[in-house]
């Protein structure tokens, strides 16, 4: 696969997205920086956790204007793979290619901590290697994941099943003291409507090597690459 | 009696975020636009009627938590 | 050169003495002017120039088969193999975060991370050590809240993780808190920076953030006592922008990247001022610069606001001649302002420019080391022997052992720090092998099969009861902490926070700290690299306990022989290593119970900690070793508990004998007896472990099991008490222990 993570002023997970796709999973990764547009030929890409523009204004309201941004939602449009990461999903919300908004966390820290999701959905291209209803422990490590939306909208993502993470106790049960951040209906990742978009607060990325004494977070890549087994057989056009 | 309350840094303290905004509004083409300073802005309902005396709650309300008077600067508006 | 009249007024303003202005004068040939009178005043402080403490510190152990770079630079840095050097420092920010708690630990955070990355090296951890007043206090909950949010604001930003630390609370520390903050980074050994303003001719390039008139004199306010008009101070606060130092540091790694980078400081203390002086002393060579190029940020700055502001996210680096383009270049593709400033000359001189105009020139060796050195009085203070006598016989013996643990693990000093640490983003880089909340933290190095374990330490009430022997606790505390994670220690930080030092007792506990820092070193064979020292910590006449705060850096050849504190599963048998004494002086046990600080502290036999730590280590090497875990604070009984509450994956039992053996009950569970550490050890490989540790001369004793869901402590021999001496269950431990700090902060 070719995966293009890209760089923010201020991302600061892009290093660890590009080990675990390169170093860990023999993949190929190119670093963006932001200023740049997206080289032909890419996979997948991903927008890596961080503090882009220092978190400054809202999380992702500046670094949706970098010039790359142009090129992501292109990209996506026609039918590439985007998954945000924390930082990364902020900047989907921001850029309008998920829905909903992110607050504060209502005990207004940061939180840095191991929490237990739920697989809401497990027939996406980012989550096929899991189970419905399967418990992942992966960890957190934000202000601002607190993800708001309204009622309509809620229904609308829900009906479509495009909620894909919730928070949960190490049982699979969501109730609201699994949820580390207050938000709305437990949710810790949803998905865009086509199904190429995926937004996460949790880091898979740091539970995904036997080292680091957790792989569950390891799920979400190999799924990625699962999904890509079958899209080169059908012969997927790369936007340019 | 509402209280509006602007709380700023002092003049001379560095802005990290006004800096960072301003550098994206001149990206975004907004050329003219120079010396971004963010601050936040309160209201505050007051029981009190007397003005004098209104005035001096929230100028205590700012001095012990609203502003941080070591690098922030406030004002205010009674109404 | 406008000339000046120097009055006594404008001296003490300035912070130099008569003599010290004499030595200016023999300097110069004449007068200073006002520019180079600051430049003196900041680069002669005490925080600058060391010159209390400088002729002391050469005492200390800086070198070693693995030592890359010992002191004076802006880290130090020591060889872990595969072409890799972990490069470190430790550095104090506590006047700042008194005076500010947010910024000035944020700035502290900010200040050494550009000291590590300087040195060409990634930042891939940070830890912090810190003390603050007792939590009862409404203004130490303030600092406490904003000194944490200020480390993880700065810290999370920069995606560098806060990896532990340690909080001693005490009412010494309520009106002078410490804010040590130790960072590490990895670096290629044949791309170690270094800041030397080499090459003559070369351009001197300003980048980073624009100059503001920030912190001017904070060199001289770090080494200033506070006194209640503190207050009046504060215009010198500085304010950290996170964001511009991960550019900054993004721009610095790609520009040494490359071979076009001769030199490089950051502006910390004293500004440009100190970078500037220092690059061309090491080298000796000088710089000529033109201020009105400085990027400013606010306009009709004077030279001498320019030359002392602390405006952060700065440095100062030379260029080769002719690729000023390419740096340009990098500095603009990271949004950084840049300027070429000055050259590097070779008059030996800083020389000053403004417009073309000189506004100040001064020798930079005089400047940078040629600074007073004093050897100031030492005499131990009248009360020592007060303090160290502690009559035992009026103590009474503990009645009700259960209430006294708890106690003792609801303090806040003992209790769980999980409020603190889950602030901190602990993991980000992915390295994060063994989190906060464990005797030291682990770090797998990526690209190698190694991990590096980190730990910080000091018991600053030991300290004050005999400086000596807690300063070499503090080694080996740390040591240990480091051994407990399967790690042998390689390198040593120091953070030597004292009183006045113009106070002979103060001067005769920094006098003894550093024999017994150099003792402990020499016996464990670990070098000290880079430290700071930060004296006056003294409020209203009060000093702080004697502080020498040790970072340290230990190495772990196969990552996976590392080993953690809790215990792992029902039927491992503990294993206690070492001997306990009666040594009840200047215990936690004392002060939260008794009430008393007092006594002598335990006392360290060097030999046995050693021993102690090798067998440790190698038993963990073997795989034999299911958990480690240092007994410190609290002794025996809290290390016992501890070890069952901690466990990030729930919590376990365990039922356990000790003899009694003559001494008292409390001594027995309490005291703090060093070179002690507790394992747990699969059930067949129990007698195997106690053989390996009595061939190596260490004292072994089985002392339980681990298992059920009570923490059970049985003394034999303890008329007084039938059956179990401790029981408890191990929810209620578990919860008094993870509450206390949220409670007193007010969050249940």
């Amino acid at each position: 696969m070719n995966i293009g993570v890209v760089v923010f002023p201020g991302s600061n997970c892009d290093h660890d997205c590009e080990y675990i796709f390169k170093d860990v999973l023999g993949q190929s990764v190119k670093l963006i920086w932001h200023k740049d547009t997206l080289p032909a030929g890419l996979d997948a890409v991903v927008l890596p956790g961080g503090f882009s523009y220092g978190d400054y204004l809202r999380t992702g309201a500046i670094a949706r204007f970098s010039p790359v941004m142009g090129a992501v939602k292109t990209f996506a449009r026609e039918g590439g793979l985007v998954i945000g990461i924390c930082n990364g999903f902020q900047i989907l919300l921001e850029a309008g290619l998920l829905p909903g908004v992110m607050l504060r966390n209502t005990s207004l820290n940061f939180i840095c901590k191991d929490v237990y999701v739920k697989v809401e959905n497990a027939a996406t291209r980012f989550t096929n290697r899991c189970e419905s209803g399967q418990v992942l422990k992966i960890p957190i490590a934000h202000a601002d994941g607190n993800y708001y939306t309204d009622p309509v909208t809620l229904g609308g993502i829900k009906a479509n099943a495009q909620v894909i993470f919730r928070y949960c106790t190490a049982e699979g049960k969501v109730t609201p003291e699994a949820n580390p951040n207050g938000s709305l209906d437990n949710i810790a990742g949803i998905m865009n409507a086509d199904g190429n978009v995926l937004g996460m607060m949790p880091h898979p990325e740091r539970s995904a090597e036997t080292v680091l004494g957790n792989e569950d977070g390891r799920l979400i890549f190999l799924s990625i690459l699962s999904a890509f087994g079958k899209s080169e057989q059908q012969s997927r056009l790369v936007s340019v | 009696m509402k209280a509006k309350i602007h709380v700023t840094l002092k003049q001379g303290i560095l802005d990290p975020q006004g800096k960072a905004i301003e550098h994206a509004l001149d990206s975004l083409g907004f050329k003219n636009a120079a010396n971004v300073r963010v601050g936040k802005y309160m209201e505050v309902d007051l029981t009190e009627t007397d003005r004098t005396k209104a005035e001096a709650q929230v100028k205590q309300m700012c001095e012990k938590l609203l502003a941080n008077t070591v690098i922030e600067e406030y004002r205010y508006d009674l109404q | 050169m406008k000339s000046l009249v120097i009055t006594q007024a404008i001296l003490e303003q300035h912070k130099l003495s008569e003599d010290e202005y004499k030595k200016i004068l023999e300097i110069l040939g004449r007068e200073p002017n006002w520019t180079e009178l600051g430049m003196f005043s900041a680069m002669w402080s005490e925080h600058c120039s060391y010159k209390s403490s400088r002729i002391h510190l050469k005492k200390l152990p800086t070198t070693g088969p693995r030592v890359v770079q010992g002191p004076g630079e802006n880290a130090g840095a020591v060889d872990i193999g595969d072409g890799l050097c972990a490069v470190f420092k430790m550095e104090s920010h506590n006047h700042p975060s008194f005076i500010e708690p947010y910024q000035g630990a944020a700035t502290g955070v900010g200040g050494i991370l550009r000291d590590i990355f300087t040195m060409g090296a990634r930042p891939i951890a940070l830890l912090n050590s810190l003390r603050f007043g007792d939590l009862d206090n409404a203004n130490t909950r303030h600092l406490l809240k904003g000194v944490v949010s200020g480390i993880a604001g700065y810290g999370n930003c920069m995606g560098v993780p806060t990896v532990g630390g340690e909080i001693v609370f005490n009412d010494i520390y309520a009106l002078n808190p410490l804010v040590n903050v130790f960072c590490v980074g990895i670096a290629r050994k044949d791309k170690i920076f270094l800041g030397k303003a080499a090459g003559v001719g070369n351009p001197v390039i300003y980048f980073g953030s624009k100059t503001g008139r920030d912190g001017i004199h904070g060199a001289t306010m770090a080494s200033d006592s506070f006194d209640e008009e503190a207050a009046q101070k504060r215009p010198t606060v500085q304010v950290g922008d996170p964001f511009t130092e991960k550019l900054l540091l993004e721009a610095c790694l790609e520009l040494m990247a490359g071979d076009c980078l001769v030199g490089i400081q950051d502006m910390g203390a004293a500004g440009l001022t100190s970078s500037a002086c220092e690059m061309a002393s090491r080298e000796g060579t000088g710089v000529e610069l033109e201020l009105a190029d400085v990027p400013r940020r606010e306009p009709g700055m004077t030279p001498y606001e320019i030359m002392l502001s602390e405006s952060q996210e700065r440095m100062l680096m030379v260029a080769k001649a002719g690729r000023e383009d390419e740096v340009i270049n990098i500095c603009r593709k990271w949004d950084l302002d840049v300027a070429v400033i000055g050259r590097v000359t070779d008059t030996g001189k800083v020389v000053l420019k403004e417009n073309g105009q000189i506004v100040a020139e001064i020798p930079a060796k005089a400047l940078a080391d040629d600074g007073p050195r004093y050897d100031r009085p030492s005499s131990p203070p009248a009360y020592q022997e007060m303090l160290q006598s502690l009559n035992y016989d009026a103590l009474p013996d503990v009645k009700d052992a259960n209430a006294a643990l708890l106690e003792l693990l609801g303090s806040p000093t003992i209790a769980s720090k999980r409020w603190v640490y889950e602030q901190y983003d602990h993991m980000v880089r992915t390295n994060t092998m063994v989190r906060p909340g464990s005797d030291a933290a682990v770090l797998r190095v990526k690209g190698t099969n190694k991990a590096l374990a980190l730990s910080v330490d000091c018991n600053g009430r030991y300290c004050l009861l005999n400086p000596y022997e807690g300063a070499k606790i503090a080694i080996a505390e740390c040591a240990r902490n480091l051994a407990c994670s399967g790690a042998e220690p390689i390198g040593v930080t120091d953070c030597l926070n004292f009183g006045n030092p113009q106070r002979p007792e103060v001067m005769w506990q920094f006098v003894l700290a550093i024999e017994g820092l150099k003792d402990a070193c020499e016996a464990l064979s670990v070098p000290i690299v880079s430290g700071n020292v930060s004296l006056y910590n003294e409020t209203n006449d009060l000093s702080i306990y004697p502080t020498p705060m040790i970072g340290m850096v230990g190495l772990i050849e196969e990552a996976d022989h590392t080993a953690t504190q809790w215990f792992k599963q029902a039927g491992d048998v503990i294993i206690l290593l070492g001997r306990t004494k009666e040594d009840l002086g200047g215990t936690e046990y004392l002060k939260i119970v008794h009430h008393r600080e007092q006594g002598s502290p335990p006392l360290l036999n060097l030999e046995e900690e050693r021993a102690v730590q090798a067998c440790t280590i190698r038993l963990i090497r073997e795989g034999l070793v299911q958990s480690a875990h240092d007994c410190s604070d609290g002794g025996l009984a809290v290390a016992l508990a501890e070890c069952c509450v901690s466990g990030p994956d729930g919590q376990i039992g365990a039922v356990v004998q000790l003899p009694l053996d003559g001494l008292r009950r409390d001594a027995l569970l309490f005291g703090e007896s060093q070179s002690r550490i507790l394992l747990s050890v699969e059930q067949d490989q129990a007698d195997s472990v106690l053989n390996a540790a009595r061939n190596a001369g260490v004292p072994a004793s089985r002392i339980g099991v681990v298992g059920g869901s009570r923490l059970m402590i049985r003394v034999d021999g303890d008329q007084r008490v039938a059956g179990c001496t401790i029981d408890l269950e191990v929810p209620n431990v578990h919860e008094r222990w993870a509450s206390a700090i949220p409670r007193a902060l007010g969050q249940d």
